[in-house]
């Protein structure tokens, strides 16, 4: 970051081919790698191993027997949020802001969709959708936007000021659900459902799937163009260019006159939309929209570290890692159901891929005399 | 005992796990390393705690007596602690990589590892995992809380009053000169990251084996990052330390007892507070002027 030399060494990047062999070889190693992990974590839990391979295959996948819609349809529904959450990351990181916030701003987002359906449930229910995804994401960037304004006017370290605001929002979550928004009946610990007309629509039809309603739900095609809007915005905007830029090297940004702070404000405050997004998607596309007072999200906003490291930080990357630990959750969830195997085995799997992705980065970066990250 | 006494020893008690962690981090900041990985450290020592006192009837000979003891235990605990942190330091300072990617990766091996772990252990009846707990030695405190206490004048001793904790405090402020000066910079921070993973060893042991003696999965449910903030509040000194633990601990034991004394505040608001005061401080105390200016900077010999 500040006083390590240029490369010394010669480095002409190799040719196309050679990088995707290159490529191809270490996809094929982190498989075999993973495999192998899997193999073994299953040995020492006492699980057969060939079987538990093959029921987690079948739950994020499919087989012949059950179709794969079903299957597939949950590895979509588990892809969503991790591909905007994973997002968020990857903007806040390239532009050289650690915020491990998408959690609580992924709250907030759906806490305030929930308070505008409370409030205005009386406007017309296309309205009331297009309403609530604006406000979520809108206040999902405050909520974003609060911790670059703690870097930027106050020095706190975005990575303490976002774990913080974690915290926060999942109690004020719990505080405002079991109060002034509580569902009618005073009995459960939730808000208000939503009508059906409110709620994004399921994309499979019942006949496709004997008769069983997959939950695959709109919010797929917000994610997909979430992740072609922030490419463009990274790589073809001038604004994109500033937070990579400033990501690289605050001072050299500073000192060529891009504007640091109003980057830092912008780019936390997209990075904490992109949640608020990913929070009112996952309340739309459940099946009551009602919001519960704990557990609402299954961490997507943690896992979202992860997801865009392996990504690369790069968003076309962090598609395709999403799919990766999408699969595996509803594949996790498939084996858990039928043996017995903790769901935390994932984040282990998570841990094991990003480590192995850093330290092969770390290490190539070490040999030529590079930067890391 | 009054009810004063009481929530003092409550504040203390609950103050303990947080000011072991934060020690530690404290060592450990000042080198130049930033360690979000704390949590996690914190679960692993939780966990190793319990797993040592469990497996210290097994021992051979029957060297430490037929019931499970929990000082095998913390011993394991520091072990398991110290580690996880060499992994961390591989990482970290090795192979220079960014620390809070190596943090985070860290917290999720250990809750995945942990978790993973806790199935293969051996269930007593109803299904609960219990074993013995710390012993308490004075005044309801096991021999942890003392220790912590203890522990804040003689980090700073050794921070601020030795030659060892000049060179230390130099290779997280200047790492270059520091080196030129003749510091192994890397051997250096290194140790300091040995010491805040035994450090966060001891204070996951109190989580497990201090007060009700179990393990679940998750158990530092975020004490590690609280532990991050008690640091940066207490401005990267033991006493600062000291004073911030205590003040989480007393919001603590205040939304505990808030309902107790009728206090009107709903129950999610109090619990939210000590996040909230963190912010707080770090926001309008002086916050960055103070850290060590080489923080979260990965130093590679040239």
């Amino acid at each position: 970051m500040n006083t390590l030399p240029l490369p010394t060494t010669d480095v002409t990047p190799p040719s196309l081919p050679m990088r995707t062999l290159r490529f191809l070889l270490q996809i094929a190693g982190y498989t075999l790698g993973f495999l192998l992990l899997l193999g073994l974590t299953f040995l020492a839990l006492r699980i057969p191993a060939a079987e538990a391979l093959r029921s987690l295959w079948t739950g994020a996948f499919g087989d012949a027997q059950n179709g794969h819609l079903a299957a597939l349809s949950n590895t979509l529904i588990e892809t969503t949020p991790l591909v905007l959450t994973g997002l968020g990351v990857v903007v806040a990181w390239r532009a050289g802001l650690f915020s491990i916030g998408g959690e609580g701003q992924l709250l907030m987002g759906a806490l305030a969709a929930t308070a505008l359906a409370k409030v205005g449930g009386h406007l017309p229910a296309p309205l009331l959708t297009v309403l609530m995804v604006l406000v979520a994401t809108l206040s999902g960037a405050v909520w974003g936007a609060l911790a670059g304004w703690l870097r930027v006017r106050r020095n706190v370290q975005e990575v303490i000021s976002t774990i913080m605001l974690n915290y926060v929002a999942k109690f004020v979550v719990s505080w405002l659900v079991l109060g002034v928004l509580q569902e009618h009946t005073h009995h459960n610990p939730q808000s208000e459902s939503l009508p059906n007309t409110v709620l994004f629509a399921r994309l499979l039809p019942r006949q496709w799937s004997d008769n069983m309603q997959t939950s695959l739900h709109g919010g797929v095609f917000l994610a997909l163009l979430a992740v072609l809007v922030i490419a463009v915005a990274l790589y073809r905007t001038p604004m994109g260019f500033g937070l990579r830029v400033m990501g690289q090297n605050a001072e050299a940004a500073r000192a060529a006159h891009f504007p640091v702070d109003a980057l830092r404000m912008r780019a936390m405050a997209i990075s904490g939309g992109l949640c608020g997004l990913a929070g009112v998607i996952e309340l739309l596309g459940s099946s009551t929209g009602s919001l519960p007072a704990n557990d609402f999200s299954s961490g997507w906003g943690y896992t979202a570290v992860p997801v865009a490291l392996l990504g690369g930080l790069h968003p076309g990357g962090t598609l395709l890692s999403a799919l990766f630990f999408g699969a595996l959750t509803a594949g996790c969830r498939n084996l858990s159901q039928f043996q017995g195997v903790p769901t935390v085995l994932i984040y282990l799997i998570q841990g094991m891929a990003v480590l192995a992705v850093v330290g092969g980065r770390a290490s190539r970066a070490r040999r030529t005399g590079s930067e890391t990250e | 005992m009054t009810v004063v006494g009481g929530a003092l020893l409550g504040t203390l008690s609950l103050a303990t796990p947080l000011l072991l962690a934060a020690l530690g981090e404290t060592v450990v900041q000042r080198s130049g390393v930033v360690n979000v990985g704390l949590e996690g450290m914190m679960l692993t020592g939780a966990f190793a705690a319990f797993v040592g006192t469990v497996l210290s009837v097994h021992l051979p000979y029957h060297l430490l007596g037929a019931d499970p003891n929990p000082y095998f235990g913390l011993v394991v605990a520091v072990l398991a602690g110290m580690l996880i942190a060499l992994v961390f330091a591989l990482f970290v300072v090795r192979l220079a990589a960014n620390q809070v990617v190596v943090g985070v990766v860290v917290n999720l091996l250990a809750l995945g590892l942990t978790g993973t772990l806790l199935r293969t252990l051996p269930r007593t009846g109803g299904g609960f995992l219990q074993t013995q707990a710390l012993p308490q030695i004075f005044f309801n405190q096991t021999i942890l809380t003392p220790l912590a206490f203890i522990a804040v004048p003689c980090v700073w001793w050794w921070l601020f009053r030795t030659r060892r904790g000049l060179e230390l405090r130099a290779c997280g402020e200047q790492p270059v000169a520091a080196e030129a000066a003749g510091i192994p910079v890397m051997r250096r921070r290194t140790a300091a990251i040995l010491f805040g993973g035994a450090m966060a060893g001891l204070a996951g042991a109190f989580l497990s084996v201090g007060d009700v003696p179990t393990f679940q999965e998750g158990m530092s449910a975020g004490r590690g990052f609280i532990a991050l903030a008690i640091v940066t509040s207490g401005r990267w000194n033991p006493w600062g330390c000291l004073i911030a633990a205590l003040v989480f601990g007393f919001t603590d034991r205040l939304q505990i007892q808030g309902q107790a004394i009728g206090l009107h505040i709903p129950h999610d608001l109090l619990l939210a507070l000590p996040y909230i005061a963190t912010l707080l401080i770090l926001a309008f105390g002086s916050g960055w002027s103070v850290s060590p200016a080489a923080l979260g900077r990965p130093y590679r010999r040239t």
